[in-house]
């Protein structure tokens, strides 16, 4: 038998049967689910099962609804952000301390020729010190929350209530789902792209997930905000200071989502948004070991060994260029010289720009890897780890500003996907056209908004 | 991964069935039997999964979770099993991604069971699904799961008449706990080995789509001898399915017959493979 017989036969078939043969088959499923579900369920009792309705009255409503996510967000964030501060700087001291053990006992050994030193010391061990303890608090305090959140049934919510938003900008509604999981990773919320039936609202949901910060990139947001912003306001405001300015920052990411997805579906993916039914499931009471396990183990040591893998060469690669010398000064110095100009364009500098650069692999270490940059061969007097010790290496030791720290927050922010989400939207989408386009969107974007930050700082004379 | 003897819970002290679960993890490099889980997304496929395979495949409270196919393993009364837990679908009619995962794999991957897992709160609009899986596949078990949300709202679920009227087996269970889910894996043995006869409803339709059905089932067998879902594929092709239509073009559905015979399933590794997904 002929495969094509088979195929045009069907058609003529086809062609026969009254139009609406498919729907009466639908039609008929539907009425025998009814009929068996009536004959298999009953209501035993008349007790009443509202508690949800009266929950989901009050979280979807149109006045309530986006209050709460703002608090529930601003919650998770301040949890975060008190939590880690603490434990950030004992991690760095502890880690830093171990590294001056370490380079001691390997100066006191003799024969170790002092360029592996340094090179193991102060260049793959630091890196990884200040990975670890810039990243890993704010992770396990954040997943945790987080995946509380998602297992209680939350994410549909906030789906539900930022439908009319994505409708709006032609997007998908569920696009609010995989926003919510770009938080936790930007890959991750490529991947949950596949809920989205049309091609060209999954292709803006792609697109567009990376303006939402990704765990790897919150933490670079809150010590920024905690050293530069939280610093001008008395100690005991500082948690909320911080934590209100990384919700700025993250409000500024969705804000970018809706106007980029809004670009794309007036532009080069035109369409209406289509309509979907989505579930509100039930409230569950969260399994804790469940939320423990996924959110430390699949999730924070997932991103931080991630981390690590990028920042251990980094650290290498910073060492040598640091340790070459060009004439007084050293490589490093010299290739940051060279793109200071363009970085002072853009409000940031040239150190920042090569430590973008190096950390291009996992962009989230860019901060590691700038300190590095400026602590150069010496180490940091304040206590590395500390707030103030940060405050004084940037701003009296390599001139920020507040307008750097805004700027670098802004360029974390909006600057391109890391290798691993733009290999992920080259797998989901099967184009290179499409992960290039993502790259141009988010750097065109990010240098845009620094490059007019820093312009309209400069020319009111702000700083 | 090491093996894990699960150990009877206090609610299947005397149970044996439930002693002979052992969970198996990722390791199912040669399986005897392959079972699918279906069902409506956010229904607790992945819970189930879990429990059966003892991995810790993401779970999570929102429709669409699973969007990729995740693979488990578990040896059940010394019986290997391979479990792949699909991606949740409304209908097996629907072109999204995941969605197409599913129905892939329940078609041409050839599973020696499906499990569709319902939400016992919601089962009107579960069934839906449950009356397309079985135009497709006469092996199918109903998992009725939730049953612990179901009796807080208050909701009784008559199982056996649920079974009677969709002709296979329905089990009440609460995957999260582990209850009934002992009588569900004897269960899908006895279907798998026809110890328990399956007779799944089906949607007749008109007369005149009936009578062309009748005609593209023999050509679909004469390509494909002993092909087991002849019916649902003729159907699929009268509403001009390109999916189907191409799996008939290429070759690939006598690939499937060719290979059935052996007991590692070769299709449902070749589409794992390539990656469906």
């Amino acid at each position: 038998m002929n495969p094509n017989e088979i195929i045009s036969k069907a058609e003529s078939l086809r062609n026969n049967l009254s139009t609406g043969f498919r729907d009466e088959i639908v039609k008929s499923i539907y009425s025998e689910a009814e009929k068996v579900a009536q004959r298999a369920v009953k209501t035993a009792s008349d007790k009443k099962y509202d508690f949800d309705q009266k929950i989901d009255r009050l979280v979807t409503s149109p006045w309530t609804g986006l209050p709460i996510m703002l608090i529930l967000l601003g919650i998770i964030i301040w949890l975060t952000v008190s939590g880690a501060n603490v434990v950030s700087a004992a991690i760095a001291n502890l880690l830093f301390s171990l590294g001056d053990l370490g380079r001691n006992f390997f100066n006191s050994l003799g024969f170790i020729p002092w360029w592996i030193t340094g090179f193991i010391w102060d260049g793959v061990y630091l890196a990884l010190a200040w990975v670890i303890s810039v990243m890993l608090p704010p992770m396990a305090i954040f997943f945790p929350a987080f995946t509380f959140l998602e297992d209680l049934g939350y994410l549909p919510r906030v789906a539900f209530n930022l439908d009319w938003l994505f409708k709006k900008t032609g997007a998908h509604g569920k696009q609010s789902l995989t926003m919510a999981m770009g938080f936790g990773c930007n890959a991750a919320g490529v991947v949950a792209t596949r809920v989205i039936d049309s091609p060209r609202e999954r292709l803006i949901a792609i697109l567009t997930n990376n303006f939402v910060p990704c765990n790897g990139r919150f933490p670079t947001l809150i010590m920024l905000a905690t050293v530069f912003v939280a610093s001008a306001f008395p100690a005991a405001l500082t948690s909320f200071i911080a934590a209100g300015t990384v919700v700025g920052v993250v409000l500024i990411g969705v804000a970018f989502t809706f106007l980029m997805s809004w670009l794309l579906s007036r532009t080069v993916l035109k369409g209406e948004a289509s309509a979907f039914t989505l579930e509100l499931p039930p409230y569950r009471k969260p399994n804790f070991g469940r939320i423990l396990y996924t959110s430390l183990i699949d999730r924070t040591i997932f991103v931080l060994w991630r981390a690590m893998q990028t920042a251990a060469p980094a650290g290498a690669i910073i060492w040598i260029l640091a340790n070459i010398p060009i004439g007084d000064a050293n490589l490093a110095r010299a290739i940051a010289d060279w793109l200071n100009p363009f970085g002072l364009l853009l409000g940031l500098d040239g150190v920042i720009l090569l430590a973008y650069i190096i950390a291009i692999p996992a962009n989230e270490i860019v901060v590691p890897t700038m300190m590095m940059v400026y602590m150069g061969a010496g180490t940091m007097v304040n206590g590395p780890g500390t707030s103030a010790g940060i405050y004084d290496l940037l701003v009296h030791g390599n001139g920020w500003t507040l307008l750097t720290a805004i700027n670098l927050m802004l360029f974390a922010l909006l600057h391109n996907p890391c290798a691993t989400t733009i290999m992920t939207i080259y797998k989901e989408t099967k184009s290179w056209k499409w992960a290039t386009v993502s790259v141009v969107i988010t750097l065109g974007v990010a240098f845009l908004v620094t490059f007019l930050t820093a312009s309209i700082a400069r020319l009111f004379g702000w700083v | 991964m090491t093996n894990k003897t699960i150990l009877p819970t206090e609610h299947c002290e005397t149970c044996p069935a439930f002693a002979q679960l052992e969970q198996m993890g990722i390791k199912v490099g040669d399986f005897d039997r392959v079972v699918a889980l279906a069902g409506n997304p956010n229904t607790g496929k992945s819970t189930l999964f879990n429990t059966l395979t003892g991995l810790k495949q993401h779970t999570g409270n929102w429709p669409g979770k699973t969007v990729t196919r995740a693979e488990g393993g578990y040896q059940f009364n010394g019986v290997k099993y391979k479990l792949v837990d699909l991606p949740g679908t409304y209908s097996l009619l629907s072109a999204s991604q995941d969605e197409e995962v599913a129905r892939d794999f329940i078609l041409f991957g050839q599973p020696n069971c499906t499990i569709v897992v319902t939400d016992a709160t919601a089962l009107e609009r579960n069934l839906n699904l449950v009356l397309q899986v079985m135009e497709i596949t006469d092996k199918v078990v109903v998992a009725i799961n939730l049953m612990d949300e179901a009796r807080r709202k208050g909701l009784e679920v008559d199982a056996r008449s649920l079974s009677r009227d969709l002709g296979v087996p329905a089990i009440p269970i609460t995957a999260r706990s582990g209850e009934g889910v002992a009588t569900l894996l004897s269960t899908i043995a006895d279907v798998i080995e026809g110890k328990i006869t399956v007779k799944p409803m089906r949607v007749e339709g008109t007369p005149e789509f009936q009578k062309a059905v009748n005609e593209l089932v023999p050509m679909i067998e004469s390509l494909a001898p002993g092909i087991p879902n002849a019916r649902w594929l003729a159907i699929r092709l009268l509403d001009g399915d390109a999916r189907v239509q191409k799996a008939i073009t290429s070759g690939e559905l006598g690939g499937i017959v060719a290979r059935q015979g052996q007991a590692d399933v070769q299709f449902s590794k070749k589409i794992s493979v390539e990656g469906r997904q």
